[in-house]
């Protein structure tokens, strides 16, 4: 590749990546330079400052039409400019809920790399939402958990905290191993690491022997990447990291690590083995084929999240256990597969982003002065502080899918989608409306501490601005998105187009 | 009546309320009182002005509202399909429902002058109760009605939950749990026909599963026709309740503060019946017509059950609330005679059961107040220390046992009326509930309000002044309807004609 032809591809689509990569890089060197007794708050505030930037440069791309430079390694289609959004105002909303984290010990001497960890790892989530090619795919990934794990151990002094990171590591390695195992195979058969011409030569080529290093393939990665997603079989790394990792990393891995996971499966599954076919009379793709796995664990994710949860006393450890059922939820929208499939998935991971991070900032404040992590902290939460029970009550009516809230549109989305090919999800609806109601006893256990018992600490709560800021955005969002739906849905269909060039 | 969003002012005219109350100071306890009693009131009127406007004769038709939105996936592609509208109106039943709901949210909201703490919260949640309940009879479309199912919820949870008695949250989480699961399934049935439609709309609904040549997204087949049909049933039956599904609600009626069982046993239990007569009777009539003697066989069942049981409690709550299970199985054998004598029985019977329920739960809230116990056992003689008081709740026992003159006798015998036309043997049966229905109730009141005084009632004062208002009121309602019943069949005419014709009978 000569100085010509690179200079000719249009970089500006890749404005937001650069942003973020430029403002974590100043902010390394600001850290560098900056007195050792100097707060590091003030670098976290420029973080923000980059993801703001880099979220307008996104909105001024979106009605940019599909685009591929680097010889088809970096795409910009209307899938990457949607979820990326997702990504970029979910790492925001963290960053705002990691500036006020003050734990009692163990940041003190890493409070800057806090701040730019994070923008590496939303770069990484970034780089695969617009992957083209399976390597860039990996490196996105990579950067992403390598970031991650570092951050889940945080608190270097603090014992949880690193078993956390450990656990995190030696878990996410296996997977990625796995992964990596079975794009070997598509590699292998296909001769590229380029998704479009694996899609071109797995139409063009067809070998009975291919369905089954394909569907090996397809085994290897699904298992590898269902770790990301915090769903079955990998999903037994979440409660003890997240439990053990800082507030806002816990809130960084449950909304932007999973969607981040959301789309490199989504690129993977609906490049590659939408284009496989599966080898049967009618000529369906491979895909329709590997349904039934994939609503396997669906369910499988959903009743092990749901009913675990059950008997959760660490508000932390509740919310992973809630985080495995939300990622079940989602799966059921892949494992339909209808038409409605990227619009239900981009609602859903939206509203399950705000309302997740509201719950999160306000468990953040909670359980900080105590240092105590148990569900007892939020008792009397409403005498103490009103709008904080009502908004958290808000959040988790959200999470359990009732009426008025964003949580419950997007369900109401995904049963339809399950139910509108012709085949319906019949088992894999039925099983995810019983273990929403299996959640309404561990989200109703929360709200009875709030509002039923009485506090065992009278103290008035202050709420710093930036938790604040995150509450009211989260708290306006999942009741705007619950009454108006529209907003979200009109915006989608303005703005993607049904997300076709995503197969182009 | 030509008023633009007339419903939606209606059904949304409480959440005025819940904004004035949140301004309020927490201590400020009669204001508080007042203003969301005040908040139950423009509900009431409006109502009663839809009502009044019907009787002269004017068209239901004009108060139908509709705007568009949610459209879910791409509209240029897919038209109307898949778009769900924000649409209300109103037939005869469901405006008798409404002006129920109004009258008994005004009343209980009098009632919850006994409400001891945290007024401010409990207020904010009865007037949200108040409006998923006028919500639930006006809306029209199935989403629509869902949302405002679930709007009850959880008002309800909380109300019962940190208002109630001793046992309040085991109460309030059965209500949960099982109230949760009668509505996924109703969710299941909801989304399936919306996904093989494209549309939720009732009145659509009805016509798509009901033509020969319906134009469906994907097909519907008969026997998932008869699957949903009885998913509805359950759901339904858990709100009804109807036999095996219906120890959450005992505990409800015991648990929950007298103000909320009013709601509950008065409006909350009558959507299940609402439901089955508008989609089960509606969307699927012929499946309903296989099914139906079925209902009358579980209506039997409820009214022998609950009767029995009613009949070995000691605690006079609890014989109120399995009577109100004895007296919904009258509501499923008027549903499963399915000719127009049941089914106006059926009616009437919901209506009815919701002021006598009312009215005795508001009574057993007057004398809660004032002797701390509602066990009969303990009672005994109250007509010395409140004869008024003793009097209306022998009133209420008689209107509820069916006495000539009273709503009860009218809808008891138009629901048995039916029933011996279409399956007389197991009407007999059933007519073994109505005099067991006497022998439980006199021997209830009797003990509570004759016979030898466990307790020195001096002391006790009788019913105040505020106190008269719901008493009178579903008194004069209660008989009203008993002597001059076309108050509630005139209304009811067209949706008895339009269910009849879906019925071919």
């Amino acid at each position: 590749m000569d100085l010509e032809t690179l200079l000719s591809y249009e970089w500006g689509i890749m404005a937001p990546e650069f942003i973020i990569l430029g403002v974590a890089t100043a902010l390394t060197l600001m850290d560098l330079f900056m007195p050792k007794t100097q707060s590091r708050k003030i670098l976290g505030w420029v973080g923000f400052a980059g993801i703001l930037a880099a979220l307008v440069s996104l909105l001024g791309l979106i009605g940019h039409g599909p685009e591929s430079i680097l010889l088809d390694t970096f795409r910009l289609d209307s899938f990457a400019k949607a979820f990326k959004l997702l990504l970029l105002i979910g790492s925001a909303l963290v960053l705002l809920i990691a500036i006020s984290y003050e734990p009692n010990e163990g940041l003190e001497e890493f409070r800057g790399e806090f701040f730019y960890l994070f923008l590496a790892a939303l770069l990484g989530a970034m780089i695969m939402s617009s992957s083209g090619d399976l390597i860039t795919l990996f490196v996105g990934l990579e950067l992403l958990s390598i970031s991650s794990y570092i951050l889940a151990g945080m608190r270097k002094r603090n014992q949880l905290s690193n078993e956390s990171a450990m656990k995190y590591v030696i878990n996410g390695s296996i997977a990625t191993a796995i992964t990596l195992f079975g794009m070997s195979y598509v590699y292998g058969l296909t001769g590229t690491t380029n998704l479009k011409e694996m899609a071109g030569f797995l139409t063009s080529v067809y070998n009975e022997q291919h369905i089954y290093l394909l569907g090996l393939a397809f085994f290897m990665i699904v298992v590898g990447l269902s770790f990301k997603l915090a769903a079955a079989p990998f999903h037994m790394w979440a409660p003890d990291v997240y439990q053990g990792a800082p507030t806002p990393v816990t809130a960084f891995l449950s909304v932007v690590s999973k969607t981040a996971g959301f789309i490199i499966i989504i690129r993977i599954l609906f490049s590659i083995f939408a284009n496989a076919p599966s080898g049967d009379v009618q000529g369906l793709p491979m895909i329709l084929a590997l349904q039934d796995y994939i609503a396997f664990l669906a369910g499988a994710t959903m009743i092990i999240g749901n009913v675990i949860a059950l008997r959760q006393r660490n508000i932390k450890r509740l919310f992973a256990y809630s985080s495995i059922a939300q990622a079940g939820y989602l799966l059921v929208v892949i494992a339909s597969m209808s038409l409605f499939m990227f619009d239900t998935l981009w609602f859903y991971l939206g509203a399950y982003l705000f309302m997740n991070l509201g719950a999160f900032a306000i468990i953040q404040h909670v359980t900080h002065k105590s240092g105590s992590e148990d569900i007892s902290q939020f008792a009397g939460l409403y005498r103490r502080a009103p709008f904080l029970a009502i908004a958290m009550a808000v959040f988790l009516l959200s999470l359990a899918g009732i009426p008025g809230t964003a949580g419950f549109i997007g369900k109401l989305n995904i049963f339809m989608g399950a139910l509108v090919p012709s085949e319906g999800h019949y088992v894999l609806v039925s099983i995810m409306i019983a273990t929403t109601v299996i959640s309404y006893f561990y989200y109703f256990g929360v709200m009875v501490q709030m509002f039923f018992r009485p506090a065992a600490d009278t103290g008035k709560v202050k709420i710093p601005v930036a938790l604040t800021a995150v509450i009211g955005i989260s708290i306006a969002a999942t009741i705007l998105f619950g009454v108006a739906p529209n907003i979200a849905f009109d915006f989608l269909q303005g703005n993607f187009n049904q997300f076709t060039d995503f197969f182009q | 009546m030509n008023l633009a969003y007339f419903l939606s002012i209606l059904v949304f005219s409480p959440l005025l309320g819940i904004l004035v109350l949140s301004f309020l100071p927490k201590t400020q306890e009669s204001l508080i009182k007042t203003v969301g009693f005040l908040a139950t009131i423009p509900a009431l009127v409006l109502s009663l002005i839809a009502y009044f406007q019907y009787r002269a004769g004017a068209s239901l038709d004009q108060l139908n509202e509709k705007v568009s939105w949610i459209q879910f996936g791409d509209s240029s592609q897919l038209g109307n399909l898949f778009s769900i509208d924000y649409e209300l109106g109103l037939d005869g039943f469901s405006l008798i429902m409404i002006v129920l709901t109004a009258v008994l949210s005004t009343l209980a909201a009098i009632a919850s002058i006994h409400i001891k703490k945290e007024w401010k919260g409990y207020f904010m949640l009865f007037l949200l109760l108040e409006v998923g309940m006028l919500g639930v009879f006006a809306a029209e479309n199935l989403i629509l009605f869902f949302i405002f199912f679930e709007i009850t919820l959880i008002p309800t949870f909380f109300l019962i939950g940190k208002w109630g008695y001793f046992e309040k949250e085991n109460a309030a989480y059965s209500f949960l749990i099982y109230n949760g699961l009668g509505s996924a399934v109703l969710l299941i049935v909801i989304m399936v026909l919306f996904a093989r439609t494209g549309t939720a709309n009732i009145d659509a609904l009805m016509a798509a599963m009901n033509s020969d040549n319906p134009q469906l997204v994907a097909p519907i087949s008969e026997n998932m026709k008869m699957g949903l049909l009885i998913a509805l049933l359950i759901a339904f039956g858990v709100k009804l309740p109807i036999f095996p599904l219906h120890s959450w609600m005992v505990r409800v009626h015991v648990q929950a503060p007298p103000s909320i069982v009013m709601l509950h046993a008065g409006v909350l239990l009558k959507i299940g019946a609402f439901g089955l007569i508008r989609f089960g009777m509606g969307i699927f009539p012929e499946q309903f017509q296989s099914l139906a003697v079925w209902l009358a066989v579980l209506g039997v069942v409820n009214l022998l059950y609950g009767a029995f049981l009613a009949f070995v409690q000691t605690d006079f709550k609890m014989v109120l609330a399995y009577s109100s299970i004895s007296h919904m199985g009258i509501v499923l054998i008027g549903l499963g005679a399915l000719n127009e004598a049941g089914i106006q029985g059926a009616i009437f019977q919901v209506v009815s059961h919701g002021l006598i329920a009312a009215l005795l739960f508001f009574l057993v809230g007057v004398f809660y107040e004032r002797v701390q116990t509602s066990n009969i056992q303990n009672l005994g003689g109250l007509a010395k220390g409140m004869p008024i008081t003793a009097g209306f709740l022998l009133a209420g026992a008689m209107a509820s046992l069916g006495l000539p003159g009273m709503s009860g006798f009218v809808s008891e015998f138009m629901a048995f009326l039916g029933l011996f036309k279409e399956m007389p043997i197991l009407a007999a049966v059933g007519t073994i509930g109505i005099i067991m229905t006497a022998v439980y109730l006199l021997r209830a009141v009797l003990g509570i309000t004759y016979g030898k005084a466990h307790r020195d009632f001096a002391g006790i004062t009788d019913l105040k002044k505020f106190e008269y208002v719901p008493v009178l009121v579903l008194v004069g309602l209660i008989v009203l309807i008993g002597v001059y019943p076309s108050v509630l069949s005139e209304p009811l005419t067209s949706t008895l004609e339009t269910i009849m014709l879906g019925i071919g009978g």
